[in-house]
């Protein structure tokens, strides 16, 4: 079973997932090797890393040196493929007043989804994150304790690789020795960073990504994973095997032709595929799940983009992984007799409590970092160094002015040029340079700049979410999605105090601020909901059918097989970014789904 | 400013330009837009991709570009000429690096200035207006235009408008209205300068940078670097 084409389906599958990202992805993987019959339908291209990876490109042979635009908004070698904060073909609609209630959706159309370029920062909700309104009285409780997820938080470091330490620290949970690969050594600013944030009471530890920093242990992983399972344990050995260790070049975001990161379409697609058991339809957008009279998600009706012909496939259980709003989109749009409202939607809550991450920026320059030497400083890719939230204990005493943490991710590096580099150097050289004054000034400031952005825990509320457009439609005549978003003064207090406290590390270094700081007005200094690409909830899980959308696994408590494990069940979104959280759930809900698949209850 | 420090931040600034450069006077209404709003709802807004000829949402990464191939250039012959000399003196050769203009940044200028997106239509306008302004203040202070000029005629003029003293006060008459053009003429021209020269080969050695090279193991900070700055 392999990547197929819409008349090559299946009669009949086991299971639909819809969407190859991170929880269609893992989705796919558990139940494959577990000998379950799979489609996958994916809304964008094929896509391959190993030949498609911008890796060692440089500026001055891509169009505009690489910069952002338009079209590719992450810059030209972003692995993103026909998305972005808008996408060819698919609107969607925003309907909240004031600049920073405007809710931006960034979605891929290509195999693995946004996995292909996202930073990699794999951190685990820790035990508060898990019971946030039994701590502070707001929000909700997962229906789950963080002990019901580490084994599958363990499973999932051991399968995609994530280097990191174990510190020990309040809520930032420690991984099982040997689980985590070593990570990398900081880089010169960071060190400088991690120096002068410890001096005024910031710990700085290493970053946790999905990163290989060595080859995986390929003999030992596998039996861990799946015992009494020799199919399994010979396929993911074949996959690791495939896998390289960092090369200590070039950006993450650009994918990773070496395997050496993790994204879907490098770790979970491949072994998923060679179990034998999984067919992935690409180009084939969902447009609705269909149901029977009793109730039970019977498959799904597509678009096959290529020639927009309409297909229906039917299986067991359906799975939505399509992101969070995506899946919230498709549920909305699943109208019949028995859900007038759209599929597993009888409360009304689906499309309720969407939240992103909380985020701010400051940037500085750092005399002590000007006229660095020749360096090769490309690393990992990506981050060394964060501070996790480090103000528990002040926090719950009440004598901060928000309820919720933030980790701070911070940088510095004589990194590559690129559009940019020397730039507004008039700042620091009196008023401007030019001839070979500018060209001295230009190599005493590379590398001395650094930043920090905070991320930041946003508490769900109910002007946060989202529903279907009454008018505009899709190029494939889809009903869209309208957006509606508000923050509380919680979010707007953290992201004051992430400037002040950023401002406070930029002094310690002996640096000055170039943008942000306290003086900064909260609300634009907030970035708009969804710019941090973190978008969960809509559909949340819960213990309540009545306050709840799906259970502890997952499942919708209307339609028993349909399962949602994207972002869409989330329902907290604790500063520690949401992947690899999402990839222990949809690990954990395949689990529960296989063994109801054994049973014959689905 | 963008600071090079991670890929991260910087692109997160990518929109917020974007926008900014929306505004630009030289957009056809409607050519670039990414967003319209539907008449009935004051307000509401509907996110849409851009659909101008550019690239595309799937270009080809692998490919070599060259400045032209995918949407023409605008510099004739004489703007070419004067900003090849423009290149060649913001960036001049030394022990460190060739010129800009011997590395035909002056193209990449153009390629930049011609591009359909929001933000080089925005610099088009500042690029394609000084250049007209430079030869214009030329003949009015030398009889010549820029091309024509002494080098010490040259070192006259970028030292009037390439440095902009931070307590200068501006001169709000018409007069200083050209004086101003020029000034942020040279801002802009500049910052592209550098962003085309150092991107490429000769520029990152130029600043030290050494990476983007296949290593076994990761290499680390110089001992005797982290001794001196106090560092661990």
């Amino acid at each position: 079973m392999p990547l197929i084409t819409s008349n090559k389906t299946q009669p009949e599958y086991d299971v639909i997932i819809v969407g190859s990202g991170a929880g269609g992805g893992q989705t796919a993987y558990t139940l494959t090797m577990e000998g379950v019959k799979v489609l996958m339908l994916e809304a964008g291209r094929s896509y391959v890393p190993q030949t498609e990876t911008a890796m060692f490109q440089t500026g001055h042979t891509s169009p505009l040196r690489g910069a952002s635009t338009p079209d590719k908004p992450f810059g030209f070698f972003d692995a993103t493929i026909d998305g972005g904060w808008t996408s060819p073909g698919e609107p969607y609609v925003r309907a909240s007043p004031g600049r920073e209630n405007q809710f931006k959706w960034w979605r891929a159309r290509m195999m693995g989804g946004r996995t292909n370029h996202w930073g990699r920062l794999s951190f685990r909700n820790g035990p508060y994150d898990f019971k946030p309104y039994s701590r502070d009285g707001l929000g909700f409780d997962w229906p789950l304790d963080y002990e019901d997820l580490e084994p599958y938080y363990e499973k999932v470091e051991l399968l995609i690789g994530v280097y990191g330490e174990n510190h020990g620290m309040e809520n930032t949970p420690d991984s099982a020795p040997g689980v985590l690969q070593p990570p990398p050594a900081p880089r010169v600013g960071e060190r400088l960073l991690k120096q002068r944030s410890t001096g005024i009471g910031v710990p700085v530890v290493a970053a946790h990504r999905a990163v290989l920093t060595q080859r995986q242990d390929s003999k030992n992983i596998p039996p861990k994973l799946h015992p009494n399972n020799p199919k399994a344990q010979r396929v993911l050995r074949e996959a690791m095997d495939s896998r390289a260790a960092c090369f200590w070049a070039t950006s993450c975001g650009r994918g990773c032709s070496i395997k050496a990161n993790y994204q879907s379409t490098t770790v979970h697609l491949p072994p998923a595929l060679n179990t034998g058991n999984l067919d992935i339809v690409p180009n084939a957008m969902v447009r609705e799940v269909e149901t029977d009279d009793a109730g039970r998600a019977t498959g799904v009706i597509y678009i096959d983009k290529t020639d927009g012909s309409e297909h229906r496939v039917k299986a067991r259980a359906v799975v939505l992984a399509a992101s969070a709003a995506s899946t919230v989109r498709i549920m909305l749009n699943s109208k019949s007799k028995r859900f007038p409202d759209g599929v597993a939607n009888s409360n009304g809550l689906v499309g309720k409590y969407l939240m992103d991450t909380v985020g701010a920026s400051v940037s500085g320059q750092v005399p002590m970092l000007e006229n660095l030497p020749p360096l090769n400083e490309d690393g990992a890719g990506g981050a060394h160094v964060y501070a996790p939230w480090w103000l528990y204990k002040e926090q719950i005493a009440g004598k901060l002015d928000f309820a919720r943490g933030y980790h701070i991710e911070m940088g510095s590096g004589k990194m590559m040029p690129r559009m940019g580099t020397g730039s507004g150097l008039e700042r620091f050289n009196g008023g401007g340079s030019w001839g070979k004054a500018f060209k001295k000034d230009v190599r005493r400031y590379h590398g001395s700049f650094c930043g920090m952005a905070g991320r930041g825990e946003m508490i769900p509320n109910e002007g946060s979410y989202c529903e279907i457009d009454p008018v505009v439609k899709d190029k494939w005549g889809i009903p869209v999605l309208r957006f509606y978003w508000e923050w509380s003064d919680h979010e707007l207090n953290q992201v004051a105090h992430m400037q002040r406290t950023f401002a406070e590390i930029i002094s310690a270094c002996g640096g000055r601020v170039l943008s942000g700081g306290p003086e900064k007005d909260r609300r634009d200094a907030i970035h708009p909901g969804g710019d941090i690409i973190h978008e969960v909830g809509g559909a949340i899980m819960g213990e309540n059918r009545r306050k709840s959308v799906t259970n502890q696994f997952g499942a919708t408590w209307d339609v028993p097989n349909l399962y949602l494990t994207d972002g869409a069940p989330f329902v907290s979104n604790a500063d520690k970014n949401p992947t690899l959280t999402l990839m222990a759930l949809a690990w954990r809900s395949a689990d529960h789904l296989v063994g109801e698949l054994a049973k014959g209850n689905i | 400013m963008k600071s090079p420090f991670s890929e991260r931040l910087d692109r997160r600034t990518a929109i917020k330009w974007m926008s900014t450069a929306a505004a630009s006077s030289l957009l056809k209404p409607g050519a670039f837009a990414l967003e319209s709003t539907p008449a009935a709802e004051p307000g509401v807004t509907i996110a849409e991709a851009f659909d101008g000829p550019g690239y595309g949402t799937d270009p080809d990464l692998l490919k070599v570009y060259a400045p032209g191939e995918l949407w023409p250039l605008t510099f004739d012959a004489h703007q070419r000429q004067t900003a090849a000399l423009l290149c060649g003196l913001i960036i001049p050769a030394d022990e460190h690096s060739p010129s800009a203009s011997d590395l035909k940044i002056h193209d990449f200028v153009d390629e930049w200035i011609s591009a359909p997106y929001p933000q080089q239509a925005g610099d088009r306008k500042i690029v394609l207006e000084g250049l007209v302004q430079l030869d214009a203040t030329s003949e009015t202070r030398f009889g010549k235009k820029f091309v024509d000029l002494k080098s010490m005629q040259h070192t006259e003029l970028c030292n009037e408008f390439a440095i902009v003293k931070p307590d200068a006060v501006p001169d709000p008459s018409e007069a200083g209205k050209s004086t101003r053009t020029l000034q942020r003429f040279f801002r802009t021209f500049r910052n592209l300068t550098a962003g085309g020269f150092y991107t490429t080969p000769e520029g990152m050695m130029d600043v030290g940078y050494t990476g983007n090279v296949v290593l076994a193991t990761q290499p680390k900070p110089p001992a005797d670097l982290l001794a001196k700055l106090g560092l661990d």
